[in-house]
C-alpha cells in the first residue's frame, strides 16, 4: 500500500488573501472511481480550494498559495484553467456557462468541434477548416449517453429547461476523453427531485468508468447517497474527512456549523417582549439568485433579529425586496400603517433605511466624495443639509453642514480616510462599509435594515462595524434587522435569528440556540 | 494605499499624475493652440485680430457646448441629439420673423416661442432614451438626423409667408440661409462691445454665456441638480435612496434640449444668418468633441470643461487656417479639425468610464 | 419559452407581424407608390437589377460584423475608402476595364486590411458601445482619407496624369472619370431580355459571394465568431481568442467593402472623390434593416429583400412625392428621412427587446404562490 499514489493529493495546501487566511492545513486524498462529497458552510472555503484545483487565475493575481496539489503523485503548477484541462480536471460551475444561441451539440463541443480540412483551410490556416457535422453529433451523443440523461442535442440553449442546461454542461466535461476528475458544485440546485436523482445515478456510472468526481452540495442527503466519503469544512480547515457509511445526516450538519464559541462576548440580553413594529405577509421577491417564496416574519420594535442561511436561499431577497429594489409582491405593515411595495421613496419616507449588501453596486457613490455619500439620502429624503432662499423655491446644498455631518461620522465610526471629500472609491472595504452605514445613520431611521455588513472587510473592521449596529440600536432605540450568512456573527449581536431555507422563513430561534439546532433549520427546505 | 505612494513619490510622480488626468489628447491640443498662438504673427497674421476671432467664436459656440452638461450629468452621456434641440430653436427663430417681430424683440420671441417646442421635445426624447437606457448615444445620433431630415419637409410645407424668408420665385417653403439684418443679427455681441484697436470683445454675448452657465453652475448645486449628479454617478444607488431615476434623466434632457435651442439662437445673433434643412445635421459632433477636449468624459462634466473646451476647440479652428495659408499656403484646416475633434470623441469612448466595474 | 409552443396560431401571426414590421411597411409604401409615380414595370425592373448589381456586395461586407456581435459596421465606410484609394491608382496607372477592376480589387486588400485592424483594436478597446464608435471612426478615417488624397497625392505620392489632379499641382479631382472602366464587369456576359439588361458577371460574383459566406458560417472561425457575438465571457473561458476573432470579422468586413465599392464605383463610371463613401455607408444599414435584420440578426435574405424594397422606395419617392405635394424637392427629403428613420427604430427595437427579456417572472412567482396558497387550504 505503501507504494500506492493516489489520483488527487493535497498536502498542507494553504491559501491567504492579502493577510486574510482562508485555508490553512488542508491535506485529502481521492482515489479514481471515488466520489467525494465536499460540504461546509458559506465562506467555509471550499470554493476557494476548488479554485486552487483548477488552477483560476484570481489564485495565481493574488499571490498564489502554499502547499502541494499532486495528480498522480506529479505535483501540478497551473496558471490557468486550461492548463487544468488538460491535465484532465474538469469543472461544472454554479453559473452556467453556455452560449445561448447554439444546441446542445455545438456548446458540448464549444471551441474544440472536430474539423474537415480543406483547399483554402490548408493556405489560409485551420480556423478556415469547416466544422464535421457528423462527428460533433457522433461525439455529443456519446457523452450524453455517457451521462445517462437523455437530451437532446438539437435543442437550442435557450429554449431548454434550466435542468437540462445543467446536463449540457456535464456531457460537456464528459467529452473531453481525458478526463479524470470532475468537480461539480452544487449541480442539483437548479434541478428538479427527478432530475436530481438522474443526476445522482450519472455520477455512480462516472465513477464506475473510473472517474473520480467531487460533489459539492447542500443536499446531505444525496451526499450520504452517493458518495464513498465526505469531507467536512469550516472556517477554511477540513474538521472530518470520512466514509460516508459511517456518518448521517444530523452528524454532518454538526461538525459543519459547531464551533467552539468564545463564550466571553457572549452577553445576551434578554430578547425584548415588545409590539410588533413590522409584519411581513405572503412577501416573494423576484431577485435573481436569491427568490424568496411566502414569507411570514415578525419584527418586534427595538430588538436586533438576524436573518441567517445559506447562499442563494433568499435572505438577500427579503431586504431587497421590501425595499423596493427588486420586484416584490405580498404585504408589509410598518408602525400600524401599510408600506407600498417595489417604491423605495415610501420606504425612506417612513423612516426605514437600508444598508445593502452590494456596496460597490447599491450603496456607494464610487466617483463621488465621503461627503456626498452620506449626506446625500438625508438631504434627499429628508431635506436636511439644505438652505432655502426665496421661501423655499432653490434648495441649495448647505456644503459646511455637509461637511460637518461628515466628519462627526468619520470620527464616531473611525472611517480612514484622507479628508472628508476623499472619493469614495479610494477607501478599503472596510471603510467604505462604514460609509454605507454612516448613510443609514444620517437618515436617522426607526427601523433598520442590514444586509451582509461584514462581507469582505477585515476582522478590526468587522469588529467596529458590529459595535456600531449594536450601540445603534441600544442607544438609539432603533430596530435592527441583520442579514448575514455568518452564523456567529449573528449570533454575537442578536437577540433572535430567523433562518431562510429554499425561500422561506424555516424558523426562529433565540440566538442563545444551539448551533446544530440552527444548522437543521438552514439545510430543512433546501432548493 | 494610494496616498502613502504620493508621500514618499515626490514631484516626478506627481507631474505624471497630473499629465495621466489631463490625458495626452488634451495636452497635445492644448500645445497645437500655443504654437498657433505664437506661429500668428511671425508669419504676418494680425495677431490681435485672431484673438478677436477666437472670442467672437467662442461666444457663438459656448452655450451649445454647454447643453451637453445636463445629459452627462444625468447618465445620458454625450447628446449626439444636439439637432433636435436646435430645431426648436430654429422654428422659435422663424415663427418669430414670421409673426413680425424685429430688433431686440424678435430675440426675445424667439426664446419665448422656442421654449414650448423644446420642453415638448425634450419630452419626447427623454422617454424614448428612458426606454433604452445603455444605448443612448447611437440612438440619439439617429434621432437627431431622423429629426432634421424631418424638418427638411416640413420647412417646405408650413404655411411660411414673410417675403424675405421663403423662396421668391416660389412663395413658399423657407430659404436655406435667412439674413438677420434688421432682426436679431449682432444683437448680444454689440451690447457693451469693447473695442481696443483690432481687439473686439462681444461682452453681450458673453454676458449671455456666464448668465446661462452661472445658471447651469447654481442648478447644479441644488437638491435637484445633487440628485440628478448621483443618477449619473450610480443610477441604482440613486434608486435606493428614493429617487426617481427616469423624471432625473427626463429633466436633464429637457434642460439639455432647452439649452440647445438658445444656444442656436445665440450661434445666429453672432453669425447673422438662420441656417436650415441640413444645417444642424453636423452641430452635434463639434459640441461633443469640444466639451471632450475641455476635460469631460462620458459621464462627468463641468462648467469649467465647458469654457476651456470651447477655447480650445474654436482656438483651432478658427486660427488654423489663416496660419496656415500664410505659412505654408495649404489650407489643411478642415482636415485637421476632422481629425482633432472625431479623434477626441474616439479617445473618449474608448476609455472605462463605467463607474461599477 | 414554452409559450411559443403552446401559444394558439393567432398569436404566432402577430409575433410575425411584429418582427417583419419594417419590411412590411416598406411593401405597402412601396405598392402605395407605383401607381402614384406611373413609371413602367419594364424601367422599374431594369432600375432594381442595375441597383442590385451595384449595391448588394456592399451590403454583404455587414454580414459578418453582425454575426460576431458587433453590431451594424458604420465602419465600412473604411473599406469604401480603401476601394476608393486602389482605384485612383489603378485610373492614374491607365489600367482599365476588367484588368483595372481586377488590380483595384487586390490593391484595396492591403489598404482594407491595415485599416481593419485599427478600426478592429478599437472596437475592442470601446466594447457595449461598437457602433457609436465605429461611426465616429467612419469621421475619423474621412478626415485621414481627405489629408492623403487632398494633400498627399501629387506631392508625396506620385500621381503621373494631371487629367486626375487639381490644377493646383496636388490632391485629386473632385470626380475621378472612370468612364474606360465603365460597366466593364457588368457588360461581361450582360444579356437582355425583354428590354431588360441582366449583368450576368456581377451576378455570379454576387452569388459566388453569397456562397462564401454560406460556406464561412460552417467554418471554425465562422463558429468562434457566433460564439463570441452570443458571449463573450463563455466564448473566452472556452479558450476562443476573443479579441483576435472580433478583429478579424472586421477586417473581413471592410475588405469586402472595399471589393463592393468598386464594383459599385464601376457600375456608376465616375467617383466622386471625397463625397462617395460618405453615405454609403448610411445607406447600406439602411437597406438591410429594411430587408428584416436586426442588429444582432442578419442573413442573405434580408441583403435582397432589403435592397429592391429599399431601392424602389428611393426611386418612387422623390416623383410620388412631386405628384402629391407638387414639390420634387419633397421627395428627395422624405427618402433621406426615411433612411434615418429606419435605422432609428431598428436600433430602439434593439435596445427594448433587450431590456425585454427580464420582465415577467415576477409574475410566474406570484403565481406559483397562490396555486400554493390553495393546496394548502
Amino acid at each position: 500500500m505503501s507504494d500506492h499514489v493516489p489520483l488527487l493529493e493535497m498536502k498542507n495546501v494553504a491559501k491567504d488573501f492579502f493577510g486574510n487566511q482562508v485555508l490553512k492545513d488542508i491535506n485529502l486524498t481521492l482515489e479514481s472511481g471515488q466520489v467525494l462529497g465536499l460540504v461546509g458552510e458559506n465562506g467555509a472555503g471550499k470554493s476557494t480550494l476548488m479554485k486552487i484545483l483548477f488552477g483560476m487565475t484570481e489564485i495565481q493575481e493574488t499571490g498564489g498559495y502554499d502547499g502541494d496539489v499532486m495528480l498522480n503523485g506529479k505535483k501540478l503548477h497551473f496558471t490557468s484553467p486550461f492548463d487544468a484541462l488538460a491535465e484532465g480536471i474538469g469543472m461544472v460551475h454554479q453559473e452556467f456557462s453556455l452560449i445561448p444561441g447554439f444546441t446542445a451539440t455545438e456548446n458540448i463541443l464549444l471551441n474544440r468541434e472536430p474539423q474537415k480540412k480543406s483547399v483554402v483551410s490548408e493556405v489560409f490556416g485551420e480556423r478556415l477548416n469547416t466544422l464535421d457535422r457528423k462527428s460533433m453529433k457522433q461525439k455529443a451523443d456519446g457523452a450524453i449517453d455517457k451521462m445517462g440523461m437523455h437530451i437532446d442535442g438539437e435543442m437550442v440553449i435557450s429554449d431548454m429547461p434550466v435542468g437540462h442546461k445543467q446536463f449540457t454542461e456535464i456531457a460537456r466535461e464528459l467529452s473531453k476523453e481525458q478526463l479524470k476528475l470532475l468537480i461539480l458544485d452544487e449541480p442539483t440546485a437548479v434541478l428538479t427531485e427527478r432530475e436530481a436523482e438522474v443526476l445522482l445515478e450519472s455520477i455512480r456510472g462516472m465513477a464506475a468508468r473510473g472517474i473520480a468526481v467531487i460533489f459539492i452540495t447542500h443536499r446531505l442527503q444525496e451526499i450520504l447517497n452517493v458518495c464513498d466519503k465526505v469531507v467536512v469544512m469550516r472556517d477554511g480547515v477540513i474538521v472530518r474527512d470520512v466514509a460516508s457509511k459511517d456518518t448521517n445526516v444530523s452528524e454532518i450538519t454538526r461538525w459543519m456549523v459547531g464551533r467552539t464559541v468564545d463564550s466571553d462576548t457572549q452577553m445576551h440580553r434578554k430578547p425584548p417582549e415588545t409590539r410588533t413594529i413590522m409584519s411581513i405577509r405572503k412577501l416573494w421577491v423576484d431577485m435573481p439568485g436569491e427568490t424568496v417564496r411566502n414569507v411570514n416574519l415578525d419584527v418586534r420594535e427595538g430588538e436586533i433579529l438576524g436573518i441567517g442561511g445559506l447562499a442563494g436561499q433568499g435572505k438577500l431577497g427579503i431586504p431587497n425586496g421590501i425595499m423596493g429594489l427588486y420586484s416584490a409582491g405580498g404585504q408589509v405593515t410598518f408602525d400600524g400603517k401599510e408600506i407600498p411595495l417595489n417604491s423605495p421613496r415610501t420606504c425612506l419616507d417612513s423612516q426605514l433605511a437600508f444598508v445593502s449588501e452590494d456596496r460597490r453596486g447599491v450603496g456607494l457613490l464610487l466617483d463621488e466624495s465621503l461627503e456626498w455619500n452620506i449626506a446625500f439620502p438625508a438631504m434627499q429624503i429628508q431635506n436636511k443639509f439644505l438652505k432655502n432662499y426665496l421661501g423655499g423655491l432653490i434648495k441649495w446644498r448647505d456644503e459646511k453642514a455637509i461637511a460637518d455631518v461628515t466628519r462627526q461620522y468619520i470620527e464616531e465610526l473611525q472611517i480612514k480616510c484622507t479628508s472628508s471629500r476623499q472619493k469614495a472609491k479610494q477607501l478599503s472595504g472596510g471603510n467604505q462599509q462604514k460609509v454605507c452605514l454612516a448613510k443609514a445613520f444620517a437618515l436617522e431611521p426607526k427601523f433598520l435594515f442590514v444586509s451582509e455588513p461584514t462581507r469582505g472587510i477585515d476582522v478590526g473592521a468587522k469588529a467596529l462595524v458590529l459595535d456600531a449596529l449594536k450601540k445603534f440600536n441600544r442607544e438609539n432605540g432603533v430596530t435592527v434587522v441583520m442579514i448575514s450568512s455568518e452564523l456567529e456573527e449573528l449570533r454575537q449581536i442578536c437577540d433572535r435569528i430567523a433562518i431562510v431555507s429554499g425561500g422561506r422563513i424555516a424558523g426562529i430561534l433565540p440566538a442563545t440556540d444551539s448551533s446544530e439546532s440552527f444548522g437543521a433549520l438552514m439545510v430543512s427546505k433546501v432548493v | 494605499m494610494s496616498d502613502l505612494r504620493n508621500a514618499d513619490a515626490g514631484w516626478q510622480e506627481q507631474l505624471a499624475n497630473a499629465y495621466k488626468s489631463f490625458g495626452l489628447p488634451r495636452l497635445i491640443i492644448a500645445g497645437m493652440l500655443v504654437v498657433l498662438l505664437i506661429a500668428a504673427p511671425l508669419v504676418g497674421a494680425n495677431f490681435w485680430m485672431q484673438i478677436t476671432n477666437v472670442i467672437n467664436r467662442f461666444s457663438w459656440n459656448s452655450v451649445l457646448v454647454l447643453a451637453m452638461v445636463p445629459m452627462v450629468h444625468s447618465g445620458c452621456g454625450l447628446n449626439f441629439g444636439l439637432p433636435l434641440g436646435i430645431i426648436s430653436g430654429l422654428l422659435g427663430a422663424t415663427i418669430s420673423l414670421e409673426m413680425g417681430f424685429t430688433g431686440p424683440m424678435s430675440f426675445a420671441m424667439a426664446i419665448a416661442i422656442a421654449t414650448p417646442f423644446a420642453i415638448l421635445f425634450g419630452i419626447g426624447y427623454g422617454w424614448l432614451l428612458n426606454k433604452i437606457k445603455g444605448g443612448e448615444m447611437m440612438i440619439a445620433t439617429y434621432v437627431g438626423f431622423s429629426s432634421v431630415s424631418f424638418m427638411c419637409m416640413m420647412w417646405l410645407l408650413l404655411p411660411y409667408r414673410k417675403p424675405d424668408m421663403v423662396w421668391g420665385y416660389a412663395g413658399t417653403g423657407l430659404r436655406t440661409t435667412i439674413s438677420l439684418e434688421g432682426y436679431y443679427d449682432q444683437i448680444l455681441a454689440k451690447f457693451l462691445q469693447i473695442r481696443i484697436g483690432d481687439l473686439v470683445i462681444p461682452t453681450g454675448s458673453l454676458l449671455f454665456f456666464a448668465l446661462l452657465a452661472f445658471m447651469m453652475w447654481a442648478f447644479l448645486h441644488t437638491k435637484t441638480g445633487t440628485a440628478m449628479t448621483a443618477v449619473g454617478s450610480n443610477p441604482t444607488f440613486a434608486r435606493a435612496a428614493g429617487i426617481n431615476v427616469d423624471k432625473m434623466r427626463m429633466l436633464s434632457v429637457v434642460l439639455s434640449t432647452w439649452l440647445a435651442a438658445i444656444g442656436i439662437l445665440v450661434y445666429q445673433q453672432g453669425f447673422g444668418f438662420i441656417q436650415l434643412y441640413m444645417a444642424p445635421f453636423n452641430m452635434a459632433l463639434p459640441a461633443v468633441s469640444a466639451i471632450l477636449i475641455g476635460g469631460a468624459s462620458v459621464n462627468k462634466a463641468s462648467i469649467a470643461n465647458v469654457i476651456i473646451g470651447t477655447i480650445l476647440f474654436q482656438g483651432i479652428v478658427t486660427m488654423t487656417p489663416t496660419v496656415m495659408n500664410n505659412a505654408i499656403h495649404m489650407d489643411i484646416s478642415e482636415v485637421l479639425r476632422m481629425v482633432v475633434s472625431n479623434g477626441m470623441i474616439l479617445y473618449a469612448l474608448t476609455r472605462k468610464t463605467e463607474a461599477n466595474s | 419559452m414554452n409559450k411559443k409552443t403552446s401559444a394558439p396560431s393567432g398569436k404566432s401571426i402577430t409575433s410575425f407581424l411584429g418582427e417583419n414590421s419594417v419590411p412590411i411597411m416598406f411593401i405597402i409604401i412601396v405598392a402605395v407608390c407605383i401607381p402614384i409615380s406611373g413609371f413602367s414595370p419594364k424601367f422599374l425592373l431594369n432600375e432594381i437589377i442595375t441597383r442590385m448589381g451595384r449595391n448588394v456586395f456592399l451590403i454583404l461586407s455587414l454580414l459578418i460584423p453582425i454575426m460576431a456581435g458587433m453590431g451594424l459596421n458604420f465602419g465600412m465606410t473604411l473599406g469604401a475608402m480603401a476601394g476608393e484609394i486602389a482605384l485612383i491608382f489603378v485610373s492614374d496607372w491607365q489600367i482599365w476595364g476588367i484588368p483595372g477592376i481586377v488590380l483595384a480589387m487586390i490593391l484595396s486588400i492591403p489598404i482594407s486590411v491595415l485599416m481593419g485592424i485599427m478600426c478592429g483594436k478599437i472596437l475592442n478597446a470601446s466594447k457595449g458601445r461598437e457602433m457609436i464608435t465605429s461611426y465616429i471612426i467612419s469621421f475619423f478615417t474621412n478626415g485621414l482619407y481627405q489629408l492623403l488624397v487632398l494633400y498627399m497625392m501629387g506631392s508625396v505620392i506620385p500621381i503621373i496624369h494631371n487629367s486626375i489632379k487639381l490644377p493646383r499641382g496636388y490632391g485629386i479631382r473632385q470626380t475621378v472619370g472612370l468612364l474606360n472602366m465603365r460597366q466593364s464587369l457588368d457588360n461581361l456576359l450582360a444579356l437582355k431580355i425583354a428590354g431588360v439588361k441582366i449583368p450576368v458577371m456581377t451576378f455570379i460574383i454576387i452569388a459566388v459571394m453569397c456562397l462564401v459566406i454560406v460556406w464561412f458560417r460552417r467554418t471554425k472561425l465562422g463558429q468562434d465568431m457566433r460564439a463570441v457575438g452570443q458571449d463573450m465571457e463563455v466564448a473566452r473561458d472556452a479558450g476562443i481568442d476573443v479579441e483576435r476573432t472580433r478583429i478579424i470579422s472586421i477586417v473581413i468586413s471592410t475588405v469586402l467593402a472595399g471589393f463592393g465599392m468598386i464594383i459599385y464605383l464601376q457600375n456608376m463610371g465616375d467617383m466622386a472623390t471625397y463625397s462617395a463613401h460618405s453615405q454609403i455607408g448610411m445607406f447600406c444599414i439602411a437597406a438591410l434593416l429594411v430587408g428584416g435584420a436586426s442588429v444582432d440578426h442578419a442573413s442573405i435574405g434580408n441583403v435582397f429583400l432589403g435592397v429592391v424594397l429599399f431601392h424602389l422606395m428611393f426611386i418612387l419617392a422623390p416623383t410620388a412625392g412631386a405628384k402629391i405635394t407638387g414639390d420634387t424637392m419633397i421627395g428627395e427629403y422624405f427618402r433621406v428621412f426615411i433612411s434615418y428613420g429606419v435605422i432609428t427604430v431598428a436600433l430602439v427595437m434593439y435596445e427594448t427587446k433587450k431590456r425585454k427579456a427580464k420582465a415577467g417572472m415576477g409574475q410566474m412567482l406570484e403565481a406559483a404562490q397562490r396555486e400554493e396558497a390553495q393546496s394548502d387550504a
